[in-house]
């Protein structure tokens, strides 16, 4: 793999740009592998990558029934932060977030990591109590979060208005100083390119529509691209997650609902941090391009149709208005929609299942980008040795009847 | 001399009528009718603003919503400046003020142009290959660099003021609309309204007519007539129908799911200050559902991508006849066309029809059209059959081009050279305008005569007519049309019938004999070759080439990787060739590559304009009580409780908050005190099956409560947590008064008419939200009994006649109320609901009645703290969707005994009946003057260690009680049941952890005593 650098790219501009390798090759799907992943996401070849780079397991596949990057994670807002409220989730998230920084190094790729800060906005006296428990719970964990009141939230980001007559007026928020954005194609792509290099096979339009197993153990899939012998299969497939685990009979408590997003039009820098609101619902960040970048909670039906509606948006935008009065005059240039899978406690899973060999990453609802190398990393252990490590264990699916719920949704009340 | 390039007699523009505006602070004189674009031409200005990566000059292209590049600020008022408006739509008007953006210090020098300079280490995607930190230089990553390039980066600027303008979206529904009203949609629409339907005719333009207003008027009739009489036919028709609604200035910028199209109207932009009307909004949203639809949305041609093809002064060849034929304005003094279809020869020949030069016709193919070539001869137009523009030259102007001739192969052939022109027509053909049909989900296919996509399969209610169904011909554009007008009305239930189609004479050209090239030869390498494909985001041919070589080849990959359609204008005019770039990249067909997305909007929508009438004031209902205005007389602190806003505390002049709380709490359980209890949520539950469902829905029994009482309930979720409480009242045996939290309302109402419906519909039940029917006094205190006695009749207040957790209907002034004797304070208490009309009423003369014994009004920061010192949990405070009735040591509230309730089989899970989960307990910290934060986290230990620190728990209320002199808390704590008088610590920032010892949460039964 040739490296990537300035240096590199003042040769090849020498050079008429002709002698880069191509990012991952395009194999042809070997017999059989010793694990294949299913879904080409960031979680699924992060870890592909982690599995081949810590664990030695090259002769693995990535299968991606269109393009990878192709499902939520090339349409997320990519908003990055561990302030979680429990033991369990600040674990995992802060462990990709530790991870966040320096991957880009890491994968000789610029994912365009930019710690810019997040802020959750407190707009009552509930969510005031929440936040600050939630920071102070991040401070006994060790996890980087600050509370700050109104005046300070406009200190940090001068365009929010903080007036008092809005209809919920902002009384304070939390900061997360080391949060932020990345590049989400930048990341797919960079994990990508690295795991290929390790010897990992990336097959793009290739869908699974069968697991096959022989005495309740994983033998292999069947693709469109013909039968696939591997005796560990793991399923990555974030608003597919319970059409996977069905084709084993297994049943997840998962719901999928379709996710919106939309980009304005590039403006020149005017809001320099995330900022996210609960109670007005609407969270907003601006793109190194210029667009400001906009998203709000899960439409509330359940489907797969990848596809945006006008009523959300505009109630999104109403909410923007409230917090960014403005913004008003600038104009809505895309938007999209993907679909999440959420479950009960609004954390994911990362489990092995009933069936041997397989092993199920998903559920992480709105805001599984955040964990992206975090979640990559703890699953590729669980598939090396079969066994959840320390931060992937709460995530089990047996919690599901023990009741050892990670319920996030609850206590913390933010999304994303 | 003024617009030295009008053309005399030429237009739609109104000559009588001068209008000026400003462009970079100097005049620009124009008519009445203008666009910036076409003001901008007549004056001899073409270039506008910059691109996006390298900070090229850039001019204008398009002359309608197909242009890619051209766009200005308008304005400099930081409330109401606008960035990137297109200058080919935005209408002139006195007082308008635009500016170029993307340059500093000014359009013509431009220090951003370096990037130009060094354009050749800049491809596709080199940010992805830099920037990201070395093992040398951690510090040279993203967030060093990250600040510059986003200073280069955007194109416009934001207002930095809120929007003085106002905003409203409408609801309609039709049986037709139809989108474009070019020649095929008016024919639709026309067609369409006879049959009496409801049509909505929308026209992004200010007028309708679409391509016939960029014809040569000399050169068609339709009917016998010149087309702009047809044009004021048709709309004279349509005005006939009271039916017919129809919008210019207005764009349908979604087609969403079930025929639901949303429509942007731009309903004052274009006027001039003095006269926009004050009560109309800026822009109108419509949403419109629509029982069929036409699309009639036209063709936008494409360009050709050639070597320097992006310089200023070359613009689409059906654009150059727009600006001439619509708005009088020939762009440029010798005009070249470059083509590879025939139809850019009618800009040739409308040039020469209206006397300006044409430098000659560059076309790519050898065999031309024998009629058209002899026509071109007669004109004493130059042809160059077989020939390629291979290189342009002028800097923030074109002077001339180099053209070579092309071999059999298609490559260049001898030398270059060069024809002196300062306008380049070009046209790589024209792709029907299918966003909106793609938008529906209508399946698209391959068009080879055309060389791009049409519709193919529907999905929705809808059909094509004209140009953007591929249709080129004006006669059967004309049929097309009207076809799909008496279709749609015909599938919306109505009858019409078909009449004679008025006949086309015209000498335009209509054919296209389109021979494709998606990227012109020029005779260079790759490196040396600047084509570009997307003028905004400087995409270049070698930029496509070079991704799919680096294997970025999925068509979604190599426009994420390039950014190839990702700019304001989504790739209409480019991403058709882009597709082909790319298929011959990859050595394969355009339909192999496929498209990527249309997704909405079709053209960028006014955030606030989707926001409309839902903002300020609009934005959620601001509930308040039948009480409300009594308490901003008092100048009640309010705060918001889910709609609600409730008084929070009652502050007199110069008294602080706090000050104000304590005092409240003080008189409610000293004397007396009135609490506006109104929001509280209330269900009224009936049938015979009440009791069976409320067994179900409570975890305690309600078989037994006799009519007259009223018990205390919990409600769990699923999970077996706590997720709502309240009292609820036996009104009779088959009839229940519940109350709910304020913010569980709604929530509880949804969750128990959801299982009804699906679970339980065999229950004879019935839910009514009564939450504000009632008014709700609480009075409480020692006086309450006395103070209720002088204004409620006919109940006998005595407790022996009036025990706790009952209720009795009485009177006050002959009013009916119902009085409820349950206690949220632990004070002897009565809740008088009377009908909500009279609410203000009853409260002024309870406020009356007691003001003799002190009564006190108190906020809901004071109910807060007395419900604390007494040890009631709020569910949201004390619980947060992971607590048990066990968790709270509320046990008692679970019946062991009776049948299935909600949430009753995870109470025996294993992670439920763990003996080490946090419990509520209270807290008394050692120094009783200190009250911790709320929220706070406690600890075993007295010195905080270094991170991570196990937590056993958080404090969720906290409070100073005047009534005991001393702060109170309540906590969850692990295992907090069994550590009764144990000492723990909770943690403070920058702090020493504070002591406090753990104790029952009944602060008024023995807690206090015994921690003392
Ligand atoms: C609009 C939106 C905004 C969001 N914003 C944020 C945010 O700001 N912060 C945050 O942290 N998270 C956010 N999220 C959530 C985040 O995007 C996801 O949690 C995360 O990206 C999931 O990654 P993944 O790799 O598991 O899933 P994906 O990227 O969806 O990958 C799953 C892949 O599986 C493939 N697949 C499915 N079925 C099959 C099959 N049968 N065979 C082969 N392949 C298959 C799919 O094609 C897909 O490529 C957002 C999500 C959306 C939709």
């Amino acid at each position: 793999m040739k490296r990537y650098s300035a240096l590199e790219l003042i040769r090849q501009g020498l050079g008429g740009h002709r002698g880069w390798d191509r990012v991952w090759r395009k194999p042809e799907p070997k017999p059989s592998y010793d694990a294949v992943i299913i879904g080409g996401g960031g979680h699924g070849l992060a870890t592909a990558y982690y599995l081949a780079k810590l664990h030695g397991m090259t002769n693995i596949a990535v299968v991606e029934k269109g393009w990878i990057g192709g499902g939520n994670s090339g349409r997320n807002t990519t908003i990055i932060r561990s302030n979680y409220l429990f033991d369990e989730s600040a674990a995992i998230y802060n462990h990709a977030l530790n991870l966040w920084n320096g991957l880009g190094q890491e994968l000789n790729f610029n994912i365009m990591m930019s710690h810019r800060g997040v802020l959750n906005l407190a707009h009552d006296e509930g969510e005031m109590r929440q936040l600050k428990r939630r920071v102070e719970a991040n401070r006994l964990n060790g996890v980087d979060s600050e509370w700050l009141d109104a005046k300070e939230v406009k200190n940090f980001c001068p365009s929010i208005n903080i007036s008092g007559d809005i209809r919920y007026p902002v009384l304070g928020g939390t900061l997360q100083r080391s949060g932020g954005v990345n590049r989400h194609d930048g990341v797919v792509w960079g994990y990508a390119r690295a795991a290929d290099a390790l010897g990992v096979d990336i097959l793009q339009q290739t869908e699974v529509t069968g697991i096959l197993t022989e005495a309740g153990e994983v033998t292999g899939i069947e693709t469109t691209r013909g039968t696939i012998r591997t005796p560990k299969v793991a399923s990555v497939t974030a608003g597919h997650t319970s059409v996977m685990a069905s084709m084993l009979d297994i049943r997840l408590p998962v719901e999928s609902h379709p996710l919106q997003a939309l980009v304005s039009e590039p403006i020149k820098p005017i809001l320099n941090c995330v900022v996210m609101s609960n109670a007005v619902h609407v969270y907003c960040s601006q793109s190194d391009k210029g667009e400001l970048v906009i998203g709000a909670g899960i439409d509330a039906q359940l489907s797969y149709t990848q596809r945006g509606n006008l009523d959300i948006i505009e109630h999104q935008m109403a909410s923007l208005m409230e917090l960014f009065p403005i913004f008003s005059r600038l104009r809505m240039m895309r938007q999209w929609g993907g679909i999440v899978d959420v479950c009960p406690d609004a954390s994911p899973i990362i489990s092995k299942t009933p069936v041997k060999g397989f092993y199920v990453n998903g559920g992480w609802g709105t805001g599984g980008w955040k964990a992206t190398p975090g979640s990559g990393h703890v699953f590729a252990d669980l598939i090396a040795k079969d066994e959840p490590n320390r931060i992937a264990a709460p995530f089990a699916i047996d919690r599901f009847t023990t009741g050892a719920l990670v319920a996030e949704h609850g206590a913390a009340a933010v999304a994303h | 001399m003024s617009q030295p390039y009008r053309i005399p007699g030429r237009g739609l523009i109104n000559r009588d009528r001068s209008v000026s505006f400003t462009f970079d602070g100097r005049e620009i004189p124009g008519y009445e009718g203008d666009t910036i674009a076409s003001a901008l031409l007549a004056n001899g200005e073409i270039m506008v603003g910059r691109s996006f990566k390298y900070h090229r000059p850039r001019g204008i292209v398009g002359a309608g919503g197909d242009d890619p590049a051209a766009m200005v600020q308008i304005g400099s008022d930081p409330a109401s400046t606008d960035p990137n408006v297109m200058v080919t739509t935005r209408e002139i008007h006195a007082g308008l003020e635009a500016r170029s953006q993307n340059c500093w210090p000014s359009l013509k020098h431009d220090v951003g142009v370096l990037n130009d300079v060094f354009m050749r280490f800049f491809p596709a995607g080199f940010y992805y290959k830099t920037f990201m930190g070395s093992d040398r230089f951690r510090w040279l990553n993203w967030m060093t660099f990250e600040p510059f390039i986003r200073r280069a980066a955007g194109l416009g600027k934001s207002p930095t003021k809120p929007d003085p303008d106002s905003y409203e979206s409408v609801n309609r529904h039709c049986d037709v609309l139809v989108i474009g009203a070019g020649p095929a949609g008016l024919a639709a629409a026309a067609n369409a309204a006879r049959s009496g339907a409801r049509v909505i005719l929308v026209e992004e333009t200010d007028r309708l007519g679409g391509s016939l207003n960029a014809t040569d008027p000399d050169g068609t009739t339709i009917g016998g007539k010149a087309p702009a009489d047809w044009i004021a036919d048709q709309t004279a028709k349509l005005a006939e129908h009271p039916e017919v609604t129809v919008l210019t200035q207005t764009t349908a910028f979604g087609y969403y799911a079930m025929n639901f199209v949303g429509l942007i109207e731009r309903v004052k932009d274009h006027l001039p200050e003095h006269r926009r009307d004050r009560r109309q909004p800026r822009q109108r949203v419509w949403r419109v559902r629509a029982k069929q639809v036409v699309l009639a949305t036209g063709a936008i041609e494409r360009p050709l991508v050639f070597n320097e093809n992006d310089r200023p002064g070359i613009m689409l060849a059906g654009a150059v006849r727009t600006f001439l034929n619509r708005y009088g304005v020939l762009a440029g003094k010798r005009v070249l066309i470059f083509t590879n279809n025939d139809s850019a020869w009618q800009t040739a020949f409308d040039i020469r029809a209206a006397g300006g030069e044409v430098a000659g016709i560059v076309d790519l193919r050898r065999e031309l059209n024998e009629a058209m070539a002899l026509r071109a001869l007669k004109a004493g137009i130059a042809v160059y059959p077989r020939t390629a523009i291979v290189g342009t030259h002028g800097r923030h102007r074109i002077d001339s081009a180099f053209v070579s001739s092309l071999d059999d192969n298609g490559n260049v052939r001898g030398s270059r050279s060069r024809i002196e022109c300062d306008l380049i027509a070009v046209s790589g053909g024209w792709n029907p305008n299918v966003a909106l049909f793609a938008q529906s989900r209508g399946k698209l296919k391959w068009d080879e005569e055309l060389a791009s996509f049409r519709p193919g399969l529907s999905w929705q209610q809808e059909r094509s007519a004209g140009a953007c169904n591929g249709t080129l011909e004006l006669q059967e554009v004309l049929a097309e049309g009207s076809k799909a007008g008496l279709e749609a009305a015909r599938a919306a239930d109505f009858t019409v019938r078909a009449i004679r189609q008025p006949e086309v004479r015209t000498d335009a050209v209509e054919t296209l004999n389109l021979v494709p090239v998606w990227q012109v030869p020029s005779g260079l390498p790759r490196e040396k070759t600047k084509a570009f494909v997307d003028l905004q985001d400087d995409v270049k041919a070698s930029d496509l080439q070079l991704a799919t070589e680096e294997g970025y080849d999925s068509v979604e990959h190599t426009k994420r990787y390039t950014t190839q359609g990702m700019g304001t204008d989504q790739g209409k005019i480019s991403n058709v060739n882009a597709f082909g770039i790319m298929a011959e990249a990859r050595g394969i067909t355009v339909p192999e590559v496929g498209t990527t997305t249309f997704r909405q909007p079709y053209r960028p929508v006014t955030i606030g304009a989707l926001g409309g009438q839902h903002v300020g004031a609009h934005f959620m209902p601001r509930r308040g009580t039948p009480m409300h205005a009594w308490h901003l007389e008092q100048k009640a602190i309010f705060e918001p409780v889910g709609d609600w806003l409730r008084a929070r505390a009652y502050p007199k002049p110069g008294e602080s908050f706090h000050d104000a709380v304590q005092r409240e709490a003080k008189a409610a359980r000293t004397t007396a005190g009135i609490l506006d209890a109104t929001t509280l949520g209330k269900i009224d539950i009936r049938g015979k099956d009440a009791r069976t469902f409320l067994n179900r829905v409570y975890t305690n029994a309600w078989s037994k409560l006799a009519p007259g009482r009223c018990r205390y309930g919990l409600m769990l979720g699923e999970d077996g947590m706590v997720s709502d409480d309240g009292v609820t009242a036996c009104i009779a045996d088959d009839h229940f008064h519940m109350t709910t939290t304020t913010g569980g309302a709604a929530s509880v109402l949804q969750k128990l008419e959801d299982y009804l419906q699906t679970e339980w519909p065999d229950l004879d039940v019935w839910l009514t939200t009564v939450t504000e029917q009632w008014a709700v006094a609480a009075v409480c205190g020692p006086k309450a009994e006395e103070i209720v006695a002088s204004v409620v009749e006919g109940i006998d207040l005595d407790p022996e006649e009036f025990p706790f957790m009952t209720w009795q209907d009485g009177t006050v002034g002959g009013i009916p109320v119902r009085v409820f004797r349950v206690s949220f304070t632990g004070e002897t208490s009565y809740e008088i609901n009377i009908p909500a009309t009279y609410g203000r009423w009853l409260w002024e003369e309870l406020i009356a009645a007691g003001k003799p014994h002190g009564l006190t009004p108190y906020g809901t920061e004071a109910m807060h703290l007395l419900r604390a010192e007494k040890g009631f949990i709020i569910v949201g405070q004390e619980t947060d969707g992971t607590v048990t009735p066990g968790d709270l040591r509320m046990d008692w509230a679970v019946a062991k005994k009776k049948g299935d309730f909600i949430g009753k089989r995870s109470l025996s899970r294993s992670d439920t009946v763990r003996d080490d989960r946090k419990q509520l307990v209270g807290l008394l910290t050692v120094d009783g003057d200190h009250v911790p934060m709320e929220g706070a986290q406690i600890i075993g230990t007295p010195e905080e260690p270094a991170p991570p620190v196990p937590m056993l728990g958080h404090v969720t209320s906290a409070y100073f009680s005047p009534n005991l002199g001393r702060s109170i808390a309540m906590a969850m704590v692990k295992r907090g049941g069994q550590r009764m008088g144990e000492t723990v610590w909770i943690a403070r920032l920058g702090d020493k952890p504070v002591p406090a010892k753990i104790v029952h949460y009944d602060f008024l039964g023995d807690a206090v005593g015994e921690a003392a």
